[in-house]
C-alpha cells in the first residue's frame, strides 16, 4: 500500500489506460517476416489487424465469387460457439457427426439419389468442392484400376475427358493424381462441352467424363442427358463402362429449385457421382462443400477410412482431417430454415435480379450478352467493340465505386475474346443492381472521355549552324547583332499507351474463378 | 418475420385482401393494418418454445418442404448441439479450444472472405505470407536476408502433409526418370506411431508405408532401424516431432547423421521430413538447443499444425520446405494477383480465411515471449498432473518429460479393472480422457492419455487428479463386472467349440482384455 510500484516510462507507455492509438505500439515498426520477441496487448494485436484488413476488398461487393457472403445473425452465432469444434472428433461430438450424416442424406434426396428406404446415403462434407473433385476422382480411378488389375490389362495410363471450361482443380487433379486430363476444345458462340466431341474422346482408358452443371464462364447447363445417351450407347457397343461424373458445384442448389424437370443428377443412370458447393448457391460461407456417390459400389472400399465411434461404425473418406465444425452447422441450419420453398424463393429472386442487370446492360447499346438465360443467375458480357483492353478497362473503372468485376480472357480457341462476369448471389438485391447498372453507365462516360486522350507530343530540337552561317564573317566580332543558327524541330505524335489489367489465372487457363 | 431478408415477399399472403392495403404498397407489413391475422399466424410473436417447430418432428433426411423463422431454426440446433461434448474438457485433442475474444471478433468479421480470392483480398493474402515466413525463421530455414520462404497455409496437418509427400515423390520421380531407372514403386520409412494421415497419403497417392515397429518402453521410431529399412525407392523417411501417443519427439539428429552416413555409402539422396504437427510450437520455445529443424541439413520439409501448439482453432497447419528446389516447380500453380506472381499449391480451394487471420493475431500479439510463457505454464500444468497421479500410486507414466506437455499414464495393475474403464467413469464427472492401446508389437499396453492445452490450468489439473482417485475408489469398491457384451462373445464360443468348459476366473479375463484389445485396435491412430 506504502510502496507505490515504480514502472519505467515503456511500461506507462505500453499499460492498459492508454488508448490503442495513444500507444507506442502504432508507430513501433512490426517485424513483417520474424515473430515480434515480446508481447503486445489484445486490443492493439486487434486494432493493427482489423485496420490493415480494410485494404481488402469488400466481400459484399465482390460480384466475382459465388462464395457467399451474407448469412443471417441467428446462424453467425452458431458459427462462432462450434468454431472451437473439431469436426474429426466424432466421438467426442456426435451431434455434429449427425448432422453431416443429415446433411448428406438432405442432398442426396434432393439430387434423386435411387435410396431404398431408410438407407443411408454414401457421402461426405469437405473442404470446398476441391476436396470433393479429387474424392470423386480418386474413387473413379481406383475403381478402374481395379478393373483392369482383375482384366490383366495395364492401368498406368488413366486419363479424364472434360470441357476446357473446368474449373482449375480439375487440372490439379489430374496432375497430382497422375491422369491425364482431356480437353474437349470450346468454339466461338458454344462455350460448353460438346457432349459428342467428348464420347468420341472416350477410350479404354478413360476413368470418367465430367460434365459441368453451371460452367464457370457462361453459366451454362451442360447437356448431362445427351452425354448420358451417348455415352450408354458407345459402352454398349464397345463393352466399356465409363462413368459420369457431374461437377455441380455452383448448379447443384439451382437446378432442383428452378429446373425441376431438368435431367442432370441421379435420375441418369450413368452418373455415379455428384459434388456441389455448400459455400455457393447452398447459402454458406467459404468452407464447405459435398460429395455424393450413387450408390455403396461406386466408392471402393480400400479407400474409406474406418473410425469406430460410441460402437458404431463410422467411415470416413476425407483429405483433410481436423477442421471446424461450424460450416456443417451452418449447411444444416439452411437447410432447417429455408426448407425447399426458401432456397426455391431464393433463387428465383437472384435470377430476376439477373434479368434487371441484362436489361440494364444490353440498354447501353455496347455489350453482348454472352451468358443463357437458363443456367447459373449470373451475367456475363462483352464488348461488342473488338478491343480486348476495354473490358479490363471497364473492370478498373468500376472498382473506383467499390465493385469487384473482374474480366477474363476466355479459354483456348476464343481466346481473343474478353467479358465481364457478374454473379447474382442473394445478397445482390436490386437495389444494388440498379447502382451497379448506373455505374456502368458512368464508367463508359469515363472511358470515352479518356479514349480522346491528349496525345503525346515529343519534341526534338537541333541545334546546328548552318551552312550559312559557317562562311559568315560576322562570326568573330564582338559586337552587333546575334544570329540565331536555323533550327530545325522533329516532332511526332506517340500513340498514348493503354495500360490494361490482365487477369492469368493458373497458366495462362481463364478458369481459376470461383 | 418469417422470411429471411432476402426472401422478399413477391406474393401477398392470402389474408390480404383489403383493398386499402393494397392501396398502401408502401407500408412495411400488411401485419400493421390486420391486427387480427398478426396475432394468429405471425409466428414471430410467439415465444420459440411455445410455437409448433419444437412440436412437430422435422424431416431428418429430406429438406423441409417450408421455410421456417430462424430463432426457431437456430433454438432446436442450438439445443441438440448441447448434446455434444463440452469441447473445453476435451482432454483427448490438442486442438485448440480457446481464444480470447478479440481474436474471436477478428474471425468472424473474416470468416465471410474466400481465401483463395487473392486479387480480391491482398491484405488476407499478405498476412499468409507473414505466417509462412515468420514460421520458416522460427524453424531456422536458411533464408538470406531478402529471401522470402517457401511454404504454404493449409486446412490442416493432413494436408500438409500430403503436399510434402507430393513433393517428395514427384522430386523422386523426376530423378529415377532422369536416371532412367523405374519409378512406380515408391516408398516412405515412418515409425508405427504415426498419424492416421500418413497411411491415408500412402493410400492414396500410391506409395508403400514400411512402418518401423515399436518395442515395449520404445514408443518412437528408432532412427537405427529406420535408416536400415531405406532403400533406393525411398522418397523421404518421416520423423516425428512429438509422437501422438506420448508426447515423445523422436531423436531427429541422430536419424539426419545415420542417413548421411547411408547416402554417403549408397549414393542415393533420401531426405528426412519432420512432422512436428504438435511439437512444431513447443520445441522452439521450450528447447531452443535440440536440434530438429532446418539446422539439420537432410531435412527438406516440415509440417506444423497451427491449430494445436500454435494456438488457433481447428482448420489451420503449415508446411514449410527448405529451399524453392524441394518443390518440384510443376506442382505449383501460378495465380496473377495485382500484377505479382502469387504462386500456390493446395489441395483445397476456396476456403475462408478466419483461421490465418487468427494465427497472424497470435504470432504478434505473444511474440516469442507470449509462446515461450504458454509452454512454460503448460509444462508446469503437466508436471503438476504428473506427481498428482505418481502419488495416487496406481499408474506408471509413460510420457517423458521432456516432450508434448501430456501425460500418458497406464495402471500398474489392470486386473480387476483396466484404463478403459476409468476412461469410461471420468466421462461422467464431464471429462473427456481417452484410452487408446499402443501401436503394432506394443498393443498389449493400454494407455490414458491427457493433453495439457493452454486453456487447462493449475485447478483444472488438480481437479482432476482430484476425481481420478474418486474414480479409482469407486472401482475398488466394486466387484469387477463383466459387460454383457463380453460374457455373450465369450459364451458364443464356448457353444460353437461344440463343449462347455468352465473358464477359470483368470481366462475369462484374459477374453475380456482381448475383447477390448480388438475394440480399441482399430482407432489406434485417429487420434489428433
Amino acid at each position: 500500500m506504502v510502496l507505490s510500484v515504480v514502472q519505467t516510462a515503456e511500461e506507462i507507455s505500453s499499460s492498459a489506460i492508454s488508448s490503442v492509438f495513444a500507444s507506442r505500439y502504432v508507430q513501433d515498426p512490426m517485424p513483417r517476416y520474424r515473430m515480434p520477441e515480446n508481447t503486445i496487448p489484445k486490443e492493439v494485436a486487434y486494432q493493427i489487424i482489423h485496420d490493415e484488413l480494410q485494404l481488402d476488398g469488400n466481400p459484399r461487393l465482390n460480384l466475382a465469387s459465388f462464395v457467399t457472403t451474407w448469412m443471417e445473425p441467428e446462424c453467425d452465432k452458431l458459427m462462432i460457439e462450434s468454431m472451437n469444434k473439431n469436426y474429426v472428433d466424432m466421438d467426442e461430438y456426435p451431434i455434429t457427426t449427425e448432422l453431416q450424416n443429415r446433411c448428406v442424406n438432405i442432398i442426396a434426396n434432393l439430387l434423386n439419389a435411387p435410396l431404398a428406404s431408410n438407407k443411408q446415403a454414401i457421402g461426405v462434407g469437405t473442404v470446398g468442392s476441391s476436396e470433393a473433385i479429387m474424392l470423386a476422382g480418386l474413387a473413379f480411378k481406383k475403381k478402374w484400376q481395379n478393373k483392369r488389375k482383375a482384366e490383366g490389362k495395364p492401368f498406368d495410363k488413366p486419363n479424364i475427358v472434360t470441357g476446357a471450361n473446368v474449373q482449375v482443380c480439375w487440372e490439379k487433379f489430374a496432375r497430382y493424381f497422375e491422369v491425364e486430363l482431356k480437353e474437349v476444345k470450346l468454339s466461338e458462340g458454344y462455350y460448353v462441352m460438346d457432349p459428342k466431341k467428348a464420347v468420341e474422346m472416350v477410350d479404354e482408358n478413360t476413368i470418367c467424363v465430367a460434365a459441368i452443371l453451371g460452367s464457370t464462364l457462361t453459366g451454362e447447363f451442360e447437356d448431362v442427358k445427351l452425354l448420358n445417351d451417348l455415352l450408354a450407347e458407345k459402352n454398349k457397343r464397345t463393352g466399356w463402362d465409363t462413368p459420369i461424373h457431374v461437377d455441380a458445384a455452383s448448379g447443384g442448389f439451382v437446378a432442383p429449385f428452378i429446373y425441376p424437370e431438368l435431367e442432370w443428377d441421379f435420375r441418369l443412370p450413368l452418373v455415379k457421382s455428384i459434388n456441389v458447393s455448400g459455400h455457393k448457391y447452398g447459402l454458406v460461407y467459404a468452407g464447405i462443400g459435398w460429395v455424393i456417390w450413387r450408390s455403396n459400389e461406386d466408392l471402393p472400399e480400400e479407400l474409406v477410412f474406418h473410425i469406430n465411434y460410441l460402437g458404431t461404425d463410422q467411415p470416413t473418406f476425407t483429405l483433410n482431417f481436423s477442421k471446424g465444425s461450424s460450416q456443417i452447422v451452418a449447411q444444416y441450419y439452411q437447410f432447417l430454415r429455408m426448407g425447399f420453398e426458401g432456397y426455391k424463393r431464393v433463387i428465383r429472386n437472384c435470377m430476376e435480379n439477373a434479368k434487371l442487370l441484362v436489361d440494364g446492360l444490353k440498354q447501353t447499346g455496347r455489350f453482348d450478352i454472352i451468358s443463357k438465360e437458363r443456367g447459373l443467375p449470373l451475367v456475363a458480357f462483352g464488348f461488342k467493340d473488338t478491343n480486348k483492353s476495354l473490358a479490363f478497362e471497364l473492370s478498373k473503372a468500376l472498382r473506383h465505386h467499390g465493385w469487384i468485376v473482374p474480366a477474363y480472357t476466355m479459354p483456348a480457341n476464343v481466346e481473343h475474346m474478353a467479358v465481364l462476369r457478374v454473379v447474382v448471389r442473394e445478397d445482390l438485391g436490386r437495389q444494388l443492381v440498379e447502382k451497379l447498372v448506373s455505374h456502368i453507365n458512368g464508367a463508359l462516360l469515363e472511358l470515352d472521355e479518356t479514349t480522346d486522350a491528349v496525345p503525346k507530343i515529343s519534341f526534338t530540337v537541333e541545334v546546328k549552324s548552318s551552312d550559312e552561317d559557317q562562311h559568315h564573317e560576322s562570326r568573330h566580332d564582338h559586337e552587333g547583332s546575334l544570329h540565331l543558327p536555323t533550327t530545325s524541330i522533329h516532332w511526332k505524335q506517340d500513340k498514348h499507351d493503354r495500360i490494361q489489367k490482365k487477369v492469368h489465372i493458373s497458366g495462362g487457363k481463364t478458369n481459376g474463378v470461383c | 418475420m418469417v422470411h429471411s431478408f432476402f426472401l422478399s415477399v413477391t406474393k401477398p399472403p392470402s389474408s390480404f385482401s383489403l383493398p386499402l392495403a393494397s392501396l398502401i404498397p408502401s407500408l412495411p407489413s400488411s401485419k400493421m393494418v390486420l391486427s387480427k391475422t398478426a396475432s394468429t399466424s405471425d409466428v414471430s410473436i410467439h415465444s420459440t418454445f411455445a410455437s409448433r417447430y419444437v412440436c412437430s418432428s422435422l424431416p431428418r433426411f429430406k429438406m423441409p418442404e417450408n421455410s421456417i423463422p430462424k430463432e426457431a431454426a437456430y433454438q432446436i440446433i442450438n439445443d441438440e448441439l448441447m448434446l455434444d461434448g463440452n469441447p473445453r474438457l476435451n482432454l483427448a485433442s490438442f486442438v485448440t479450444t480457446w481464444m480470447e475474444p478479440e481474436c474471436d471478433k477478428l474471425m468472424m468479421e473474416a470468416i465471410n472472405k474466400n481465401y483463395v480470392d487473392m486479387d480480391e483480398y491482398p491484405v488476407t493474402t499478405e498476412l499468409q505470407n507473414r505466417c509462412v515466413n515468420m514460421i520458416a525463421h522460427l524453424f531456422n530455414a536458411p533464408l538470406g536476408e531478402s529471401e522470402a520462404a517457401v511454404g504454404v497455409g493449409t486446412v490442416g496437418s493432413s494436408e500438409a502433409i500430403m503436399l510434402a509427400g507430393l513433393a517428395f515423390k514427384r522430386k523422386w520421380q523426376n530423378r529415377r526418370k532422369a536416371e532412367g531407372k523405374p519409378y512406380e514403386k515408391p516408398n516412405i520409412v515412418t515409425g508405427a506411431n504415426v498419424q492416421v494421415c500418413w497411411e491415408k497419403f500412402a493410400n492414396y497417392f500410391e506409395v508403400e508405408l514400411k512402418e518401423v515397429k515399436l518395442r515395449e518402453g520404445y514408443y518412437v521410431m528408432d532412427p537405427v532401424k529406420a535408416v536400415e529399412m531405406v532403400d533406393e525407392n525411398t522418397i523421404c523417411v518421416a520423423a516425428i516431432l512429438g509422437s501422438t501417443l506420448n508426447g515423445e519427439f523422436e531423436d531427429v539428429k541422430l536419424l539426419n547423421d545415420l542417413l548421411i552416413e547411408k547416402n554417403k555409402q549408397t549414393g542415393w539422396d533420401t531426405p528426412i521430413h519432420v512432422d512436428a504437427a504438435s511439437g512444431g510450437f513447443i520445441a522452439p520455445f521450450l528447447y531452443p538447443e535440440l536440434e530438429w529443424d532446418f539446422r539439420l541439413p537432410l531435412v527438406k520439409s516440415i509440417n506444423v499444425s497451427g491449430h494445436k501448439y500454435g494456438l488457433v482453432y481447428a482448420g489451420i497447419g503449415w508446411v514449410i520446405w527448405r529451399s524453392k528446389e524441394d518443390l518440384p516447380e510443376e506442382l505449383i500453380f501460378h495465380i496473377n494477383y495485382l500484377g505479382a506472381d502469387q504462386p500456390t499449391f493446395t489441395l483445397n480451394f476456396s476456403k475462408g480465411s478466419s483461421q490465418v487471420i487468427a494465427q497472424y493475431y497470435q504470432l504478434i500479439r505473444l511474440g516469442f515471449e507470449g509462446y515461450q510463457n504458454i509452454m512454460e505454464n503448460c509444462r508446469g500444468n503437466a508436471l503438476v498432473l504428473k506427481e498428482g497421479l505418481e502419488k495416487t500410486g496406481r499408474f506408471n507414466i509413460v510420457s517423458k518429460d521432456e516432450g508434448v506437455p501430456l501425460v500418458a499414464f497406464s495402471l500398474k495393475d489392470n486386473s480387476c479393472y483396466n484404463e478403459f474403464k476409468i476412461s469410461e467413469m471420468l466421462r461422467r464427472f464431464g471429462w473427456i480422457v481417452p484410452a487408446y492401446t499402443m501401436p503394432a508389437d506394443a498393443q498389449h499396453i493400454a494407455v490414458l492419455r491427457v493433453v495439457i492445452r493452454e486453456d487447462f490450468s493449475c485447478t483444472l489439473a488438480e481437479r482432476l487428479v482430484l476425481d481420478i482417485t474418486k474414480v479409482l475408489h469407486e472401482l475398488d469398491t466394486l466387484p469387477a463386472t463383466l459387460s454383457t457384451k463380453v460374457l455373450n462373445a465369450s459364451e458364443e464360443k464356448k457353444v460353437k467349440n461344440g463343449t462347455v468348459v468352465k473358464k477359470t476366473e483368470i481366462e475369462t479375463q484374459r477374453e475380456i482384455t482381448d475383447f477390448w484389445k480388438k475394440y480399441v485396435m482399430q482407432r489406434k491412430t485417429n487420434v489428433c
